[in-house]
């Protein structure tokens, strides 16, 4: 705050304290005696009078200790224009003893995790278990309060893995994030008699139902083209997040209309990095029941 | 002193009560208006896209700041769950302000990449797909209906006037960047950069 300014919030503060002490000696009145009476204000009906007696004393009394309180209040608070108070009080510096109070309290319970490996802490049913009311809290909204996922959600509890699926992948997967990008491959493949034939090829490989002589000639361009990402036997790359079109997982869906509403459209797909929502403490036993869920069986049975 | 001049003369009395009663807001609301952490953006901020600010325009129009307050307070359940406190320098080039006063779904201030943006298209049109216990409601008629642009710059032009520094190339290309996009990829465009402006060292 500019002295200009400050200046003005002190002389306002000034003179309504001394303003309010001034009302109040100004409108003073002693009563000698309790029992005698105060002077008649004129107001008179019905034999009822109002007197014009002095303000009770405990009233006057509560008022003087408010005008104390104020000045008391600008010596220790801030408020008086610049001046911070004796106590350097401040909203941050409340929020940020009330942060550190807290992360000595529960703190030592999250890290005393923090130095075990995740392949050997899942066998730990109380580190499991703390995980899995991280991932309640923080993931289930996207993966399912099962771990199952969605559409568009993967499941996790299949050990089928985009990204891969070893403890220090996880975490990184928590950590940064994940950005899937499949761009929209019709017009590259020309024409939708094309596309078509790369979709029963992209069948054929999980052994599903197809049209052989179609997929004999998407066989071709999905070398060309789409094996630069999902490899030339399908099996995809954790490296890139592409996925392996050889099992039976479909996070997008698995009908034609879905595959070649990718194969159209694109797919973007993010998982959000948690860096800054949980500490490495938290993402290490969130990753831990992650990992529990396709390891060591039941374990993260809650 | 005689208060029987102050009593009897109701003219008197009005102008000394509104003396006191504004004395309170001469100190603690008027010199906001010239401070710097009230009025300078912090650094990182940025004014809202076109299709950002047609984004805005339908959370307000669908009610969206009745449910959710953006005003994350200094208070440590807050902060945990929700990330930095806000600071009154994130809200410079809003108009008006969303703070809200009521949170029956969460707080939104930094919601900003923190799902993505299939998540929040499954969540708006129907919240319990993805949230199985959720009371909100659907906006499921965001994805049909389109936008065309027509009053974008208008809006930007007026933003100008109340200081949110738009360029002339942002109001020109405004009707550009929004024309055929869909209500819901607009409302998703604002919530995904709700909060992200503060500075990283900060959050």
């Amino acid at each position: 705050m500019s002295t200009g300014w400050s200046l003005y919030v002190i002389v306002l503060i000034v003179a309504n304290v001394v303003g309010c002490a001034w009302l109040l000696f100004a409108n003073r009145s002693v009563r000698i005696d309790p029992r005698q009476k105060g002077e008649s204000t004129g107001h008179d009906f019905d034999g009822i009078e109002e007197l014009n007696n002095p303000l009770p004393a405990w009233w006057t009394w509560l008022f003087i200790a408010t005008i104390v309180f104020s000045i008391g209040y600008f010596v220790l608070y801030p408020g008086f224009g610049s001046y911070p108070g004796v106590l350097g009080w401040t909203s941050a510096n409340q929020h940020e003893a009330e942060v550190a109070r807290m992360a000595e309290k529960t703190g030592p319970l999250f890290s005393r995790f923090y130095g075990t490996p995740i392949a050997e802490l899942v066998s730990n049913e109380q580190a499991v278990g703390m995980g899995s009311r991280i991932f309640a809290n923080n993931c289930s909204t996207c993966h399912g309060s099962d771990a199952r996922g969605g559409p568009g959600f993967p499941n996790l509890t299949d050990d089928d893995w985009l990204y891969g699926g070893a403890p220090d992948t996880i975490v990184q997967t928590i950590t940064g994030g994940r950005n899937g990008m499949m761009p929209p491959f019709a017009p590259v493949l020309g024409g939708d008699e094309n596309v078509k034939d790369v979709i029963e090829y992209v069948l054929s490989l999980s052994g599903r139902e197809h049209d052989a002589a179609r997929a004999e000639r998407g066989a071709a361009q999905f070398a060309a083209i789409c094996s630069a990402c999902h490899q030339a036997d399908g099996r995809g790359n954790p490296m890139m997040g592409a996925p392996n079109l050889t099992d039976d997982v479909w996070l997008h869906g698995g009908r034609r209309s879905d595959i070649e509403r990718a194969m159209h459209q694109g797919i973007m797909s993010q998982m959000p990095a948690h860096a800054e929502i949980l500490s490495k403490e938290k993402i290490h036993l969130v990753a831990t029941y992650v990992y529990s869920l396709s390891h060591g069986g039941g374990a993260g049975a809650r | 002193m005689n208060h029987d001049i102050v009593e009897k003369n109701i003219g008197i009395m009005l102008g000394l009560v509104i003396a006191v009663i504004s004395l309170g807001g001469l100190a603690e609301i008027v010199p906001l208006y010239w401070q710097d952490a009230v009025v300078e953006p912090v650094p990182g901020l940025r004014p809202l896209t076109a299709l950002e600010l047609e984004g805005r325009d339908i959370y307000i129009r669908e009610g969206c700041v009745g449910c959710h307050s953006q005003m994350i307070r200094p208070l440590q359940a807050e902060t945990e769950r929700y990330g930095h406190y806000s600071v009154a320098g994130e809200s410079v080039y809003d108009h008006p302000f969303l703070f809200g006063s009521k949170r029956t779904g969460p707080d939104l201030a930094r919601v900003g990449k923190r799902y993505s943006d299939e998540w929040h298209r499954a969540h708006l049109v129907n919240p319990r797909d993805v949230v199985p216990e959720s009371n909100m409601p659907g906006f499921p008629w965001l994805a049909d209906n389109t936008l065309d642009g027509a009053d974008t710059a208008a809006k930007m032009e007026v933003l100008r006037t109340l200081g949110v520094p738009y360029t002339d190339a942002d109001i020109a290309g405004a009707q550009a960047a929004v024309a055929g996009k869909t209500e819901m990829a607009s409302v998703i465009a604002f919530l995904q950069q709700l909060g992200t402006h503060l500075g990283k060292g900060a959050r």
